[in-house]
């Protein structure tokens, strides 16, 4: 079904019905092949780099898209309804080039913002490690400092994209706290583990990223050293609200699924969409979407006036992610049998839902943010 | 090269279309406005052919208030500017007062070359683009799968049954196109952006000396008499395999004049 949307301007109306012209005709349809065969679709990435959507919520003068998150969120939504993979790897790709565009200095954000944001490059993220993961201020990879720059030694985990993008954005530990980088993919000495064999996601790449006596120039680090934490924070703070606009996605392409099945299907002489348990359900499923939606727009708005918004984007996160869990499931049950064999989407939306409340801080960890702005007593 | 792609707005096939019961003509709002598909294969030769031999392509539409949002694609693939010929006057015409109102528009343009669809997917008459040659005055080249310009020189391959038929003019002339012809661009959200800044000029039908005696539902030729829903699909026919399976679903198809 398609979602009426209040968007700011004329061009982001254009923008929305370009995304989904891509999404019926490119996207989508592959989806379902690519996600059995584990199969990562890069040349989407680049059809998506050539339609400008690898950079929309930066600025013009890099190559930005200067769209409010408010738009480039609901970009997110409709592409993770057609493909999570894709909806997801371009919220990755844009929380990758958070960094740069909002702590490099002039002369980096000249020379790499336009290639990391013109649609040929795409982008990692790495702060997990494998003994580190909500505890993301224990990492021990480490970036030794001398005169002309760094060298890096340890190993990420989980990484989204891993030994498949072009750039990585590296938090590490230096001599003066935790710092972040700017590494090339062709760096010498990075490496890439297996992809990991996952429950659902799968033609999403998830690699370790070892780093074994990698070189950097003093030009690698972005923002000021020891300021790393903050920054992987901040970026967290947007890549939130991208996660919890894919949740939306994923649930309202179940729900598309569910609720026309239960209209088609007949039992006992009726559809079973007017036996009142299932018409409940789906009643349940459509308002915790739009309940959903809703809360991660509000958040979105804040972020684009300027205002604190990390409470918000974890509330966010931590609904939407828990609603597409309930909505994903309960679809495969309206569909019954139907629903748990591969024929029918459902079932994978149900594999792909759980790893949303698990990224970007697991929801535990949401529901920590949220109490911590508690205890403090400050706004929400 | 200057080139003018004729972009008609058309209700999306997707969703559901109706006429009007006042006066039988479309109800445009009762359904999202698209650009009709095979235009966009026309805009997409038409920017091809500019980036081949230079010029400039500009879009015309006839069509009431909304279909700026089908001019504004069209703007966003690449086409430099637009003329969107919108009258209230123009409402009903059949396809004879459509062709005079577009071909008057068209020589207040100015043309080397006009490219159409070759059919529309609301009122799918296809007559359009040997009503404006003739109008015009300029040879017609329709179905073309494959157009080339060389010079004032034009060929185009004609589908047909048997194959294709090679045509061959002298610009300025009129072409309209075949799905087969090219793989239409998506627009980029920088064409989007660049879409806002570009002309658009809105011509009512006295801008583009069309008599108003000569257009819209009073003046035209061919009149809807009569209109019902079509009837819902019928149930399909299921053929049991018993051993005679292949057999039989070559008599259903052969019943359809499939085979
Ligand atoms: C498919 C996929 C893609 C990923 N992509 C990336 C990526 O691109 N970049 C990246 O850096 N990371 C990525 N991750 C890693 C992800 O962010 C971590 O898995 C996540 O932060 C949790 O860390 P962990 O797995 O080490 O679990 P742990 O931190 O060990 O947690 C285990 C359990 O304990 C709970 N827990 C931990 N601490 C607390 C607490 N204080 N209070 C209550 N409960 C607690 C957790 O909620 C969880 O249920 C990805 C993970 C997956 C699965
Ligand atoms: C359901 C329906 C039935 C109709 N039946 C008839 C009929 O039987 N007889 C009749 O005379 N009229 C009929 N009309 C009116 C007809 O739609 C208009 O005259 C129309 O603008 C031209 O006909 P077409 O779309 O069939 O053109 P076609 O010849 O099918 O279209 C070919 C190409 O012409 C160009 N084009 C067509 N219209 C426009 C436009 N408005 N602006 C820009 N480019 C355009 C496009 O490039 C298009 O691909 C009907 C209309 C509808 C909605």
């Amino acid at each position: 079904m398609t979602v009426d949307r209040i968007l700011p301007t004329p061009e982001s109306r254009d923008l929305i019905e370009l995304v989904r012209e891509l999404v019926a005709k490119e996207v989508a349809p592959r989806a379902a092949a690519d996600e059995a065969a584990g199969r990562f679709p890069r040349e989407l990435f680049t059809l998506l780099g050539s339609s400008g959507l690898l950079g929309l919520p930066y600025p013009e003068e890099h190559g930005g898209g200067a769209q409010p998150y408010e738009v480039y969120l609901q970009v997110i939504e409709e592409l993770a309804a057609g493909w999570l993979a894709v909806g997801l790897g371009l919220s990755v790709h844009t929380l990758s080039c958070f960094p740069v565009a909002a702590y490099g200095d002039e002369e980096q954000r000249a020379a790499l913002l336009p290639a990391m944001l013109g649609g040929e490059l795409l982008g990692a993220y790495c702060l997990s490690e494998p003994q580190s993961g909500s505890d993301a201020a224990a990492m021990t990879t480490r970036a030794v400092a001398d005169e002309a720059g760094f060298t890096v030694d340890g190993v990420k985990a989980w990484t989204t994209h891993g030994g498949v993008a072009d750039f990585y954005t590296l938090i590490a530990r230096t001599g003066q706290g935790i710092s972040c980088f700017h590494v090339p993919a062709t760096a010498e000495g990075l490496s890439f583990g297996a992809r990991e064999k996952k429950m659902g996601m799968r033609s999403s790449p998830t690699a370790q990223v070892r780093f074994d006596a990698v070189r950097l120039g003093r030009d690698a680090l972005v923002g000021a050293e020891g300021e790393g934490f903050r920054i992987a924070m901040a970026a967290l703070d947007g890549g939130r609200l991208g996660i919890a606009a894919c949740a939306v996605g994923l649930a309202q392409a179940a729900f598309d699924a569910a609720s026309a099945y239960a209209r088609e299907r007949r039992q006992f002489g009726s559809r079973i969409v007017d036996f009142q348990g299932v018409g409940f359900m789906l009643a349940d499923m459509a308002t915790s979407i739009e309940a959903a939606r809703a809360l991660y727009l509000s958040a979105a708005r804040l972020r684009d006036a300027g205002r604190p918004y990390g409470t918000r984007a974890a509330m966010a996160k931590l609904f939407a992610t828990d609603a597409c869990m309930k909505v994903t499931t309960d679809a495969v049950q309206v569909l019954g049998g139907y629903g748990y064999v591969e024929e029918f989407p459902v079932e994978r939306y149900m594999r792909e839902a759980k790893v949303l409340q698990i990224v970007e801080g697991t929801n535990q960890i949401q529901r920590l943010v949220i109490g911590r702005a508690v205890g403090k007593g400050t706004d929400l | 090269m200057n080139i003018v792609v004729c972009v008609k707005q058309v209700p999306d096939t997707a969703t559901e279309r109706k006429l009007r019961s006042d006066d039988k003509t479309l109800d445009r709002d009762a359904a999202d406005g698209v650009v009709n598909e095979l235009d966009e294969y026309a805009v997409e030769e038409a920017l091809r052919l500019k980036e081949a031999h230079g010029g400039e392509v500009t879009v015309l539409t006839m069509g009431p208030a909304k279909a700026t949002d089908t001019i504004r694609k069209a703007l966003a693939m690449g086409a430099d500017k637009a003329v969107h010929l919108s009258d209230d006057a123009l409402h009903g015409s059949d396809a004879l007062s459509t062709s005079y109102a577009m071909a008057q528009a068209l020589k207040k343009i100015g043309f080397d070359l006009v490219i159409l669809g070759s059919e529309s997917t609301d009122a799918r008459t296809g007559v359009l683009a040997a009503m404006l040659a003739e109008r015009l005055g300029a040879p017609q080249l329709t179905l073309a799968r494959k157009v080339e310009v060389d010079g004032s020189a034009i060929v185009i391959e004609r589908i047909t049954d048997y194959g294709y038929d090679k045509v061959e003019a002298t610009l300025p002339a009129v072409v309209s196109v075949v799905e087969k012809i090219n793989e239409p661009r998506y627009p980029s959200f920088k064409g989007i952006m660049a879409a806002k800044k570009k002309p658009v000029e809105t011509l009512g039908i006295a801008d583009a000396s069309v008599d108003a005696s000569a257009v819209g539902l009073a003046a035209a030729y061919s009149e809807v008499a009569e209109f019902s829903a079509a009837p819902p699909r019928a149930a399909g026919t299921v053929v049991k395999d018993e051993g005679d399976g292949g057999a039989k679903a070559a008599d259903f198809l052969a019943s359809k004049k499939f085979i």
